[in-house]
Protein backbone atom coordinates (compact mmCIF):
# COMPACT_ATOMS: atom_id res chain seq x y z
CA UNK A 1 0.00 0.00 0.00
CA UNK A 2 1.16 3.11 -1.06
CA UNK A 3 1.94 6.26 1.43
CA UNK A 4 2.89 8.57 -0.85
CA UNK A 5 0.58 10.46 -3.34
CA UNK A 6 0.27 9.31 -7.02
CA UNK A 7 -1.81 12.23 -8.25
CA UNK A 8 1.16 14.87 -8.18
CA UNK A 9 1.60 17.95 -10.46
CA UNK A 10 3.52 18.21 -13.64
CA UNK A 11 5.90 20.94 -14.52
CA UNK A 12 3.36 22.26 -16.74
CA UNK A 13 0.98 22.96 -13.53
CA UNK A 14 -1.83 20.24 -14.39
CA UNK A 15 -2.74 16.92 -12.13
CA UNK A 16 -2.44 14.29 -14.60
CA UNK A 17 -4.38 11.77 -12.74
CA UNK A 18 -7.52 14.04 -12.77
CA UNK A 19 -7.26 14.68 -16.57
CA UNK A 20 -7.33 11.32 -17.20
CA UNK A 21 -9.91 11.05 -14.69
CA UNK A 22 -12.17 13.53 -16.93
CA UNK A 23 -11.33 11.07 -20.14
CA UNK A 24 -12.78 8.26 -18.57
CA UNK A 25 -15.87 10.19 -17.73
CA UNK A 26 -16.37 11.41 -21.10
CA UNK A 27 -15.92 8.32 -22.52
CA UNK A 28 -19.02 6.97 -20.29
CA UNK A 29 -23.06 6.64 -20.83
CA UNK A 30 -24.70 10.36 -21.16
CA UNK A 31 -26.50 11.63 -18.27
CA UNK A 32 -28.47 14.98 -17.92
CA UNK A 33 -29.99 16.74 -15.25
CA UNK A 34 -32.94 19.82 -15.52
CA UNK A 35 -33.75 21.93 -12.66
CA UNK A 36 -37.05 23.91 -12.79
CA UNK A 37 -38.69 26.09 -10.96
CA UNK A 38 -40.91 23.41 -9.06
CA UNK A 39 -38.75 19.98 -9.85
CA UNK A 40 -35.25 18.40 -10.91
CA UNK A 41 -35.29 15.48 -13.54
CA UNK A 42 -32.13 13.13 -13.85
CA UNK A 43 -32.10 11.32 -17.13
CA UNK A 44 -29.04 8.51 -18.03
CA UNK A 45 -28.55 5.76 -21.09
CA UNK A 46 -28.15 2.88 -19.64
CA UNK A 47 -27.09 -0.05 -22.37
CA UNK A 48 -26.92 -3.63 -21.81
CA UNK A 49 -23.99 -5.36 -22.98
CA UNK A 50 -26.19 -8.96 -23.50
CA UNK A 51 -29.94 -9.88 -23.28
CA UNK A 52 -29.19 -12.46 -20.87
CA UNK A 53 -28.11 -9.48 -17.98
CA UNK A 54 -30.71 -8.55 -15.84
CA UNK A 55 -31.40 -4.63 -16.25
CA UNK A 56 -33.81 -4.09 -13.02
CA UNK A 57 -30.97 -5.29 -10.91
CA UNK A 58 -28.94 -2.52 -10.99
CA UNK A 59 -29.63 1.10 -11.21
CA UNK A 60 -27.27 3.57 -13.02
CA UNK A 61 -29.45 6.59 -11.01
CA UNK A 62 -29.99 6.35 -7.09
CA UNK A 63 -31.35 7.59 -4.40
CA UNK A 64 -28.77 9.39 -1.66
CA UNK A 65 -31.64 10.01 0.84
CA UNK A 66 -35.34 10.37 0.85
CA UNK A 67 -35.03 14.09 -0.59
CA UNK A 68 -31.88 13.69 -2.86
CA UNK A 69 -30.33 11.74 -5.73
CA UNK A 70 -27.68 11.15 -8.27
CA UNK A 71 -26.87 10.18 -11.68
CA UNK A 72 -23.37 9.45 -13.00
CA UNK A 73 -20.65 9.29 -15.87
CA UNK A 74 -17.90 7.05 -15.90
CA UNK A 75 -17.01 4.15 -13.70
CA UNK A 76 -20.38 2.34 -12.38
CA UNK A 77 -18.49 0.53 -9.11
CA UNK A 78 -16.48 4.18 -7.93
CA UNK A 79 -20.09 5.61 -8.01
CA UNK A 80 -21.19 3.13 -5.72
CA UNK A 81 -18.35 3.99 -3.04
CA UNK A 82 -19.11 7.09 -3.39
CA UNK A 83 -22.79 7.13 -3.08
CA UNK A 84 -22.28 5.24 -0.11
CA UNK A 85 -20.28 7.95 1.38
CA UNK A 86 -22.53 10.67 0.82
CA UNK A 87 -25.51 8.38 1.92
CA UNK A 88 -23.60 8.09 5.64
CA UNK A 89 -22.51 11.49 5.41
CA UNK A 90 -26.98 12.19 5.03
CA UNK A 91 -27.74 10.00 7.72
CA UNK A 92 -25.48 11.07 10.48
CA UNK A 93 -26.57 14.56 9.29
CA UNK A 94 -30.29 13.49 10.16
CA UNK A 95 -29.26 11.91 13.76
CA UNK A 96 -28.28 14.94 14.92
CA UNK A 97 -30.74 17.15 13.95
CA UNK A 98 -33.54 15.08 12.95
CA UNK A 99 -33.99 16.85 9.92
CA UNK A 100 -33.28 16.57 6.10
CA UNK A 101 -29.78 17.53 5.14
CA UNK A 102 -29.17 21.06 2.84
CA UNK A 103 -28.36 19.71 -0.52
CA UNK A 104 -26.16 22.19 -0.50
CA UNK A 105 -24.29 20.97 2.33
CA UNK A 106 -24.39 17.29 1.28
CA UNK A 107 -22.83 18.72 -2.08
CA UNK A 108 -19.77 19.93 -0.14
CA UNK A 109 -19.19 17.40 1.60
CA UNK A 110 -19.62 14.74 -1.20
CA UNK A 111 -17.43 16.99 -3.18
CA UNK A 112 -14.77 16.89 -0.02
CA UNK A 113 -14.71 13.52 -0.56
CA UNK A 114 -13.82 13.49 -4.08
CA UNK A 115 -10.65 16.06 -3.61
CA UNK A 116 -9.68 14.24 -0.97
CA UNK A 117 -8.70 11.40 -3.47
CA UNK A 118 -6.85 13.84 -5.53
CA UNK A 119 -4.63 14.21 -2.61
CA UNK A 120 -4.12 11.55 -0.23
CA UNK A 121 -1.58 8.61 -0.38
CA UNK A 122 -2.11 5.36 -1.78
CA UNK A 123 -5.65 6.34 -4.01
CA UNK A 124 -6.73 7.53 -7.82
CA UNK A 125 -9.53 9.72 -8.20
CA UNK A 126 -12.76 8.95 -8.59
CA UNK A 127 -13.31 7.88 -12.58
CA UNK A 128 -16.91 9.95 -12.55
CA UNK A 129 -18.52 12.96 -13.04
CA UNK A 130 -22.01 12.61 -10.61
CA UNK A 131 -24.95 15.14 -11.17
CA UNK A 132 -27.05 15.52 -7.24
CA UNK A 133 -30.54 16.38 -7.60
CA UNK A 134 -32.39 17.55 -4.77
CA UNK A 135 -35.29 19.47 -3.05
CA UNK A 136 -34.98 20.94 0.42
CA UNK A 137 -35.95 24.56 2.27
CA UNK A 138 -34.03 26.74 -0.25
CA UNK A 139 -36.35 24.70 -3.57
CA UNK A 140 -34.88 22.40 -5.93
CA UNK A 141 -31.32 21.71 -6.66
CA UNK A 142 -28.82 20.65 -9.10
CA UNK A 143 -25.24 20.07 -8.79
CA UNK A 144 -22.54 18.50 -10.58
CA UNK A 145 -18.92 16.98 -8.96
CA UNK A 146 -16.13 16.68 -11.25
CA UNK A 147 -13.32 14.33 -10.51
CA UNK A 148 -11.19 17.36 -9.20
CA UNK A 149 -14.00 17.44 -6.39
CA UNK A 150 -14.72 20.74 -8.24
CA UNK A 151 -18.53 21.54 -7.79
CA UNK A 152 -21.24 23.83 -9.62
CA UNK A 153 -24.67 24.30 -9.36
CA UNK A 154 -26.72 23.92 -12.58
CA UNK A 155 -29.79 24.99 -14.24
CA UNK A 156 -29.85 22.38 -16.54
CA UNK A 157 -26.53 20.10 -17.75
CA UNK A 158 -25.22 16.64 -19.51
CA UNK A 159 -22.30 14.83 -18.70
CA UNK A 160 -20.88 11.83 -20.51
CA UNK A 161 -19.97 11.08 -24.03
CA UNK A 162 -22.75 13.82 -25.81
CA UNK A 163 -22.56 16.61 -23.28
CA UNK A 164 -21.35 18.59 -25.62
CA UNK A 165 -24.42 18.16 -28.30
CA UNK A 166 -27.20 17.44 -25.42
CA UNK A 167 -25.90 21.26 -23.92
CA UNK A 168 -26.32 22.99 -26.95
CA UNK A 169 -29.57 21.01 -27.26
CA UNK A 170 -30.56 21.89 -23.50
CA UNK A 171 -29.44 25.32 -24.02
CA UNK A 172 -31.96 25.63 -26.32
CA UNK A 173 -35.32 24.15 -24.94
CA UNK A 174 -34.56 24.67 -21.28
CA UNK A 175 -37.35 26.90 -19.29
CA UNK A 176 -37.56 27.35 -16.11
CA UNK A 177 -40.87 26.89 -15.35
CA UNK A 178 -41.37 23.84 -16.52
CA UNK A 179 -43.68 21.82 -14.94
CA UNK A 180 -42.67 18.31 -14.14
CA UNK A 181 -44.12 16.83 -17.46
CA UNK A 182 -42.25 19.09 -19.60
CA UNK A 183 -39.45 18.58 -17.97
CA UNK A 184 -39.12 14.86 -18.21
CA UNK A 185 -40.44 15.37 -21.92
CA UNK A 186 -37.27 17.55 -22.40
CA UNK A 187 -34.99 15.38 -20.91
CA UNK A 188 -36.09 12.55 -22.56
CA UNK A 189 -35.73 14.30 -26.10
CA UNK A 190 -32.20 15.44 -24.89
CA UNK A 191 -31.29 11.73 -24.71
CA UNK A 192 -32.45 10.74 -27.56
CA UNK A 193 -30.70 13.40 -29.67
CA UNK A 194 -27.64 11.11 -29.88
CA UNK A 195 -29.43 8.18 -28.87
CA UNK A 196 -27.85 4.79 -30.96
CA UNK A 197 -30.93 2.82 -31.67
CA UNK A 198 -34.42 2.38 -30.03
CA UNK A 199 -35.04 4.05 -26.35
CA UNK A 200 -37.41 2.33 -24.22
CA UNK A 201 -37.48 1.56 -20.48
CA UNK A 202 -34.72 -0.79 -20.79
CA UNK A 203 -31.85 0.74 -21.92
CA UNK A 204 -32.49 4.35 -19.95
CA UNK A 205 -33.04 5.59 -16.40
CA UNK A 206 -35.12 8.43 -15.04
CA UNK A 207 -35.41 10.00 -11.77
CA UNK A 208 -37.34 12.90 -10.47
CA UNK A 209 -38.04 15.27 -7.65
CA UNK A 210 -40.61 17.62 -6.60
CA UNK A 211 -42.45 19.27 -4.03
CA UNK A 212 -42.79 16.72 -2.49
CA UNK A 213 -39.24 16.02 -1.73
CA UNK A 214 -39.07 12.62 -2.34
CA UNK A 215 -37.16 11.41 -4.78
CA UNK A 216 -37.63 8.58 -6.97
CA UNK A 217 -37.18 6.85 -10.21
CA UNK A 218 -39.68 6.33 -12.92
CA UNK A 219 -40.86 2.53 -13.57
CA UNK A 220 -40.55 1.03 -16.92
CA UNK A 221 -44.06 1.56 -17.32
CA UNK A 222 -44.36 5.08 -16.90
CA UNK A 223 -40.89 5.40 -18.91
CA UNK A 224 -42.69 3.58 -21.71
CA UNK A 225 -45.96 6.12 -21.32
CA UNK A 226 -43.41 9.02 -21.96
CA UNK A 227 -41.97 7.68 -24.72
CA UNK A 228 -44.94 7.21 -26.47
CA UNK A 229 -45.63 10.45 -25.41
CA UNK A 230 -42.88 11.24 -27.45
CA UNK A 231 -43.70 9.63 -30.82
CA UNK A 232 -46.96 12.32 -30.59
CA UNK B 1 -24.73 13.84 48.16
CA UNK B 2 -25.71 13.54 44.08
CA UNK B 3 -23.27 15.46 42.30
CA UNK B 4 -26.41 17.57 41.01
CA UNK B 5 -27.01 18.70 44.33
CA UNK B 6 -23.13 20.49 44.68
CA UNK B 7 -24.36 23.73 43.08
CA UNK B 8 -27.94 24.00 43.74
CA UNK B 9 -30.39 25.44 41.68
CA UNK B 10 -33.72 25.88 40.32
CA UNK B 11 -35.24 26.32 36.62
CA UNK B 12 -38.47 26.66 35.48
CA UNK B 13 -40.32 27.21 31.92
CA UNK B 14 -44.00 27.36 30.90
CA UNK B 15 -45.67 27.87 27.61
CA UNK B 16 -48.39 30.95 26.58
CA UNK B 17 -50.58 31.92 24.04
CA UNK B 18 -47.94 31.96 21.00
CA UNK B 19 -45.31 33.16 23.80
CA UNK B 20 -42.98 30.91 26.35
CA UNK B 21 -40.88 32.26 29.48
CA UNK B 22 -38.28 30.36 31.25
CA UNK B 23 -37.39 31.46 34.75
CA UNK B 24 -34.23 30.10 36.90
CA UNK B 25 -32.79 31.19 40.18
CA UNK B 26 -29.41 33.03 40.68
CA UNK B 27 -27.78 31.16 43.27
CA UNK B 28 -24.14 29.77 43.01
CA UNK B 29 -23.20 27.88 45.87
CA UNK B 30 -20.33 24.99 47.05
CA UNK B 31 -22.49 22.40 49.24
CA UNK B 32 -23.98 25.07 52.25
CA UNK B 33 -21.38 27.72 51.14
CA UNK B 34 -23.36 30.88 48.93
CA UNK B 35 -20.67 31.47 46.48
CA UNK B 36 -21.87 33.68 43.67
CA UNK B 37 -25.68 35.38 43.61
CA UNK B 38 -25.72 36.14 40.19
CA UNK B 39 -24.78 33.21 38.16
CA UNK B 40 -26.15 32.83 34.86
CA UNK B 41 -28.10 29.37 34.02
CA UNK B 42 -30.20 30.61 31.00
CA UNK B 43 -28.48 31.16 28.12
CA UNK B 44 -29.67 32.76 24.83
CA UNK B 45 -28.90 30.62 21.89
CA UNK B 46 -30.36 32.54 19.28
CA UNK B 47 -33.35 35.03 19.01
CA UNK B 48 -36.38 32.27 19.15
CA UNK B 49 -34.30 30.13 21.29
CA UNK B 50 -33.39 30.18 25.11
CA UNK B 51 -31.27 27.03 26.66
CA UNK B 52 -32.04 26.87 30.20
CA UNK B 53 -29.60 24.55 32.19
CA UNK B 54 -29.76 22.91 35.92
CA UNK B 55 -27.18 20.95 37.84
CA UNK B 56 -23.33 21.21 37.80
CA UNK B 57 -22.33 24.67 37.29
CA UNK B 58 -18.91 24.02 35.58
CA UNK B 59 -21.15 21.52 33.42
CA UNK B 60 -23.49 24.42 32.72
CA UNK B 61 -20.70 26.57 31.57
CA UNK B 62 -19.36 24.11 29.42
CA UNK B 63 -22.48 22.57 28.27
CA UNK B 64 -23.82 26.11 27.02
CA UNK B 65 -20.28 26.67 25.28
CA UNK B 66 -20.60 23.92 23.53
CA UNK B 67 -24.14 24.08 22.48
CA UNK B 68 -23.23 27.78 21.22
CA UNK B 69 -19.46 26.26 19.41
CA UNK B 70 -22.04 23.78 17.33
CA UNK B 71 -24.68 26.69 16.62
CA UNK B 72 -22.30 29.08 15.05
CA UNK B 73 -20.93 25.81 12.88
CA UNK B 74 -24.46 25.70 11.86
CA UNK B 75 -25.17 28.86 10.85
CA UNK B 76 -21.88 28.89 9.25
CA UNK B 77 -21.83 25.71 7.31
CA UNK B 78 -25.64 25.90 5.96
CA UNK B 79 -26.03 29.74 5.95
CA UNK B 80 -29.08 29.68 7.99
CA UNK B 81 -31.00 29.80 11.16
CA UNK B 82 -31.12 27.00 13.51
CA UNK B 83 -35.06 25.75 14.00
CA UNK B 84 -35.83 25.49 17.36
CA UNK B 85 -37.08 21.60 16.73
CA UNK B 86 -33.50 21.01 14.81
CA UNK B 87 -31.74 22.81 18.27
CA UNK B 88 -34.16 20.29 20.44
CA UNK B 89 -32.37 17.40 18.84
CA UNK B 90 -28.59 18.57 18.65
CA UNK B 91 -29.02 19.25 22.30
CA UNK B 92 -30.23 15.31 22.73
CA UNK B 93 -27.53 14.35 20.35
CA UNK B 94 -24.51 16.31 21.84
CA UNK B 95 -25.93 14.78 25.14
CA UNK B 96 -25.36 11.42 24.21
CA UNK B 97 -22.14 11.68 22.50
CA UNK B 98 -20.86 11.79 26.36
CA UNK B 99 -22.97 9.35 27.05
CA UNK B 100 -20.00 7.40 29.16
CA UNK B 101 -18.74 10.42 30.31
CA UNK B 102 -21.50 12.69 31.06
CA UNK B 103 -22.56 16.38 31.50
CA UNK B 104 -24.17 16.34 34.95
CA UNK B 105 -26.70 18.77 33.43
CA UNK B 106 -30.76 19.18 33.38
CA UNK B 107 -31.20 20.89 30.36
CA UNK B 108 -34.52 22.81 29.22
CA UNK B 109 -34.84 24.19 25.30
CA UNK B 110 -37.62 26.89 25.17
CA UNK B 111 -38.58 28.24 21.62
CA UNK B 112 -40.95 29.80 19.32
CA UNK B 113 -41.21 27.88 16.12
CA UNK B 114 -42.94 29.94 13.75
CA UNK B 115 -44.98 31.60 16.63
CA UNK B 116 -45.20 27.72 18.00
CA UNK B 117 -43.78 27.83 21.54
CA UNK B 118 -41.85 24.74 22.05
CA UNK B 119 -40.21 23.52 25.49
CA UNK B 120 -37.82 20.36 25.73
CA UNK B 121 -36.28 18.71 29.01
CA UNK B 122 -33.45 16.34 29.31
CA UNK B 123 -32.23 14.10 31.05
CA UNK B 124 -28.21 14.03 31.24
CA UNK B 125 -27.89 11.54 28.53
CA UNK B 126 -30.33 13.09 26.06
CA UNK B 127 -33.79 11.30 26.86
CA UNK B 128 -35.76 14.06 25.38
CA UNK B 129 -39.19 14.97 26.41
CA UNK B 130 -40.95 17.44 24.44
CA UNK B 131 -43.64 18.86 27.23
CA UNK B 132 -47.06 20.49 26.74
CA UNK B 133 -46.97 22.75 29.52
CA UNK B 134 -44.29 23.54 31.39
CA UNK B 135 -40.63 22.42 32.79
CA UNK B 136 -38.63 22.42 35.27
CA UNK B 137 -35.31 21.35 36.25
CA UNK B 138 -32.76 22.31 39.35
CA UNK B 139 -32.75 21.07 43.17
CA UNK B 140 -35.86 22.87 43.69
CA UNK B 141 -37.05 21.19 40.74
CA UNK B 142 -40.08 18.68 42.28
CA UNK B 143 -41.09 22.02 44.81
CA UNK B 144 -41.61 24.11 41.21
CA UNK B 145 -43.83 21.42 39.92
CA UNK B 146 -46.26 21.44 42.41
CA UNK B 147 -46.57 25.36 42.12
CA UNK B 148 -47.13 24.56 38.05
CA UNK B 149 -49.62 22.45 38.13
CA UNK B 150 -52.11 24.73 40.41
CA UNK B 151 -50.88 27.65 38.17
CA UNK B 152 -50.82 26.59 34.52
CA UNK B 153 -53.66 26.72 32.12
CA UNK B 154 -53.89 27.03 28.35
CA UNK B 155 -52.95 30.22 26.39
CA UNK B 156 -51.73 32.24 29.29
CA UNK B 157 -51.02 35.72 27.60
CA UNK B 158 -47.67 37.55 27.61
CA UNK B 159 -47.58 39.73 30.48
CA UNK B 160 -49.71 37.23 32.62
CA UNK B 161 -46.91 34.34 32.48
CA UNK B 162 -44.23 36.75 33.34
CA UNK B 163 -45.95 37.69 37.06
CA UNK B 164 -46.83 33.39 37.00
CA UNK B 165 -42.97 32.54 36.26
CA UNK B 166 -41.91 34.77 38.72
CA UNK B 167 -43.73 33.58 41.33
CA UNK B 168 -43.57 30.07 40.85
CA UNK B 169 -39.93 30.72 40.92
CA UNK B 170 -39.77 32.84 43.93
CA UNK B 171 -41.87 30.49 45.98
CA UNK B 172 -40.51 27.33 44.86
CA UNK B 173 -36.78 28.55 45.38
CA UNK B 174 -37.91 29.69 48.98
CA UNK B 175 -38.55 26.00 49.88
CA UNK B 176 -35.11 24.67 48.69
CA UNK B 177 -31.93 25.95 50.66
CA UNK B 178 -29.82 25.19 47.71
CA UNK B 179 -32.01 27.70 45.00
CA UNK B 180 -32.59 31.19 45.45
CA UNK B 181 -30.32 34.41 46.72
CA UNK B 182 -32.68 36.58 43.24
CA UNK B 183 -34.19 35.24 39.96
CA UNK B 184 -34.59 36.61 36.15
CA UNK B 185 -37.28 35.57 33.79
CA UNK B 186 -37.08 35.75 30.03
CA UNK B 187 -39.90 36.29 28.42
CA UNK B 188 -39.88 35.28 24.08
CA UNK B 189 -42.65 36.71 22.44
CA UNK B 190 -42.85 36.76 18.20
CA UNK B 191 -41.23 40.73 18.49
CA UNK B 192 -38.74 40.29 21.22
CA UNK B 193 -37.21 38.92 24.06
CA UNK B 194 -38.22 40.95 27.77
CA UNK B 195 -35.67 39.83 30.78
CA UNK B 196 -36.70 40.58 34.33
CA UNK B 197 -34.95 40.57 37.14
CA UNK B 198 -36.60 39.27 40.48
CA UNK B 199 -36.13 40.89 43.63
CA UNK B 200 -35.99 38.66 46.51
CA UNK B 201 -35.33 39.02 49.92
CA UNK B 202 -31.89 38.67 49.88
CA UNK B 203 -30.93 39.88 46.44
Amino acid sequence: MADFALTIFTSKGTLQQIENASQAVNKGETALGIKTKSCVVLAVEKKISSVLVDESSFHKVQAISSNSGAVYSGLGPDFRVLMQQARKHAQTYALSYREPILISNLVRETAQIVQEYTQSGGVRPFGISTLIAGFDDDGPHLYQIDPSGAYYEWKATAIGKNMKNAKIFLEKRYKHDLELEDAIHTALLTLKENFEGQMSSKNIELGIIDKSRVFRLLTPSEINDYLTGLES
Amino acid sequence: MSIFDYNGGGIVAMKGKNCIAIGADRRLGQQMKTVSTNFKKIFRMQDNILLGLGGLATDIETFSAEMEYKLNLYNLRENRKLKPTAFVSLVSSTLYEHRWGPYFVSPIVVGLQDGTPVISTYDSIGCTTDTENFAVAGTAGELLYGLCETYYREDIPAEELVEIIGQILLAGCDRDALAGWGGVVYLLTTDNLHIRELKTKQT
